[in-house]
């Protein structure tokens, strides 16, 4: 008899450093900042730690981080390939260490000078030949260097299909800056976005322009994983893991899945879909607030197609219609997300995902939250999770 | 093949040349544009890979394509700019008429002038420092 991850797990913590432009300390230090601060929100001593998992792209080892918080012998490590899509990974494997019993207490983080230190899209090449490498080498020849260049092919067809707009787009960063400016740790905080500033700005990548774009941010987040049972007895409202999963599917690369027979579509974020419904027993009426992998304002409007929010094509409308502002259908992103929060890999999504279970978003809808949909990168190896309230 | 009169500075970021794609760029450098084909069940497949994911088969060969294609998906990249590449860069989802598809470079075309469907056609671009690469052109337009 297979075990179901339903209800078996639950984020007890959430673990935030500073969001900044130049942090001014090592991404060891950043780690070892947000787990501790994860530690303190459960009310969990460090000394406690089991498990640890982050992303390969992370430069922190798990050991590091284990001697520099003063962690417990470590039972369970492991990290998650396929940058932004390992952000659910890692919870799934958390969830998956605790409830087969490998780990009692589990951390899951990512720590990241993405601005000052290591940024995005500087290209790859040299006389080392990977599968990764190779697979990158269709496209850095090319110029195809930033993720916006990847992901604007995907865009640019799905918007002509659908007739998607700029302002389409717009709306979406814009209803994402609205709930940034009530959040004190976002970049947006305090600074307004208007439709005549976003369709002010010149392409970067054809269609996307600058506020289409995520941050780049130094930050690190963390999020503790224990059992259900546990979560209960500590020192906030659990969140309850219902359902959670992995997913990739046939034809997949790492964002430039540009070989299937469909442009207009995510394979991999419906195959999370099914999933997570499935495991969790729960469809897309169920789910009252959501936080879509956002790195740009085209992947939000496709993934409510995904997710069955609405019908294929019908992305726009459902933003036309307001749904995912704060009294919509599907408050989305309400701490800011990647675009107007930070960008912390998607972590912080599943951060904001925890505090609109609780109640504790600064953007927090009057409606009662019951289920948060989270979902980690888009055009990669992704997945997604449901957290509940207990 | 056509070798067009173009020359980039030899900045351009090269390909990692290894066992699964070491051939293409050859071929390149020879003026051919090169799909990989299954010995045992014929299927056509890019990016290139070691095993037929259809059939398993570890045996493969090369045909040479028309270079004649039509435009999947495209973007218009503006910023940042790399040394090594001319802005705007046009970036091509091309499908081939042979059915498989390739991301290449438009050139000689005003990006207001570029569109889903057009139908391209290959040639090798020559950089200064003598590395080849297939890019595209819109058919008919010499």
């Amino acid at each position: 008899m297979p075990i179901s991850l339903k209800d078996e797990a639950a984020i007890a913590g959430i673990g935030l450093t500073d969001f900044t432009k130049n942090s001014g300390v090592s991404e060891l230090s950043l780690a070892a900042q947000c787990i501790v601060a994860a530690c303190d929100d459960a009310g969990v001593s460090p000394g406690e730690i089991d498990g640890l998992v982050s992303y390969t792209l992370d430069s922190t080892d798990e050991i590091e981080v284990a001697r520099a918080v003063g962690a417990s012998d470590l039972t369970f490590f492991s990290r998650i390939n396929y940058g932004g899509g390992a952000a659910v990974g890692t919870i799934a494997q958390a969830a998956m260490a605790i409830a087969t019993g490998q780990a009692t207490t589990v951390v899951c983080y990512r720590a990241m000078n993405g601005r000052s230190g290591k940024r995005m899209g500087q290209g790859v090449s040299g006389d080392i030949t990977s599968s990764d490498l190779i697979h990158w080498s269709w496209y850095m020849p090319y110029g195809m260097l930033i993720p916006g260049s990847w992901i604007a092919m995907i865009a640019n067809k799905y918007m002509r299909k659908y007739g998607v707009t700029r302002e389409d787009l717009g709306r979406v960063a814009i209803s994402q800056r609205n709930y940034a400016l009530a959040n004190p740790r976002a970049y947006g905080y305090g600074k307004p976005l208007t439709m005549d500033e976003y369709l002010g700005k010149e392409p970067i990548a054809y269609p996307l322009c600058l506020y289409d774009f995520c941050q780049e941010t130094d930050g690190g987040c963390a999020i503790l994983v224990t059992s259900a049972e546990r979560a209960r007895d500590l020192r906030h409202k659990p969140a309850i893991i219902r359902g959670v999963t992995q997913a990739s599917t046939r034809g997949q690369e790492q964002m430039t899945s540009y070989y299937r027979d469909e442009l207009e579509s995510l394979p991999e974020m419906e195959l999370a879909a099914s999933r997570v419904y499935a495991m969790s027993g729960l469809g897309p009426d169920d789910i009252d607030a959501a936080c879509l992998y956002d790195a740009f304002t085209s992947e939000v409007i496709m993934q409510l197609e995904s997710f069955g929010f609405c019908e294929r094509g019908q992305g726009a409308n459902m933003v036309r219609d307001g749904a995912l502002d704060i009294d919509g259908r599907l408050p989305n992103n309400t701490h800011g997300g990647l675009i107007s929060e930070a960008y912390i890999h998607g972590m912080n999504n599943i951060a904001e995902g925890v505090r609109l279970v609780r109640g504790e978003s600064t953007s927090q809808p009057a409606k009662n939250i019951e289920h948060v949909l989270v979902s980690s990168g888009v055009g990669v190896p992704t997945g997604a999770v449901i957290l509940g309230t207990p | 093949m056509i070798e067009s009169p173009l020359a980039e500075p030899a900045t351009r970021i090269k390909p990692p040349m290894g066992h699964d794609n070491a051939w293409w760029w050859q071929m390149a450098d020879e003026g051919k544009l090169g799909i990989q084909r299954c010995a045992a069940c014929q299927t056509l497949r890019h990016p290139p890979r070691p095993m037929c994911g259809e059939c398993r088969s570890l045996e493969w060969d090369t045909v040479e394509a028309s270079g004649r294609g039509r435009i999947c998906s495209f973007t218009i990249l503006t910023h940042p700019r790399f040394p090594g590449y001319s802005y705007p860069l046009i970036i091509i989802l091309v499908e081939l008429e042979e059915g498989t598809r390739l991301t290449s470079e438009l050139i000689g075309c005003d990006p207001e002038n570029v569109d889903f469907d057009l139908p391209v056609e290959m040639l090798i671009q020559q950089d200064s420092d003598g590395f080849k690469i297939p890019v595209f052109r819109l058919a008919g337009h010499r």
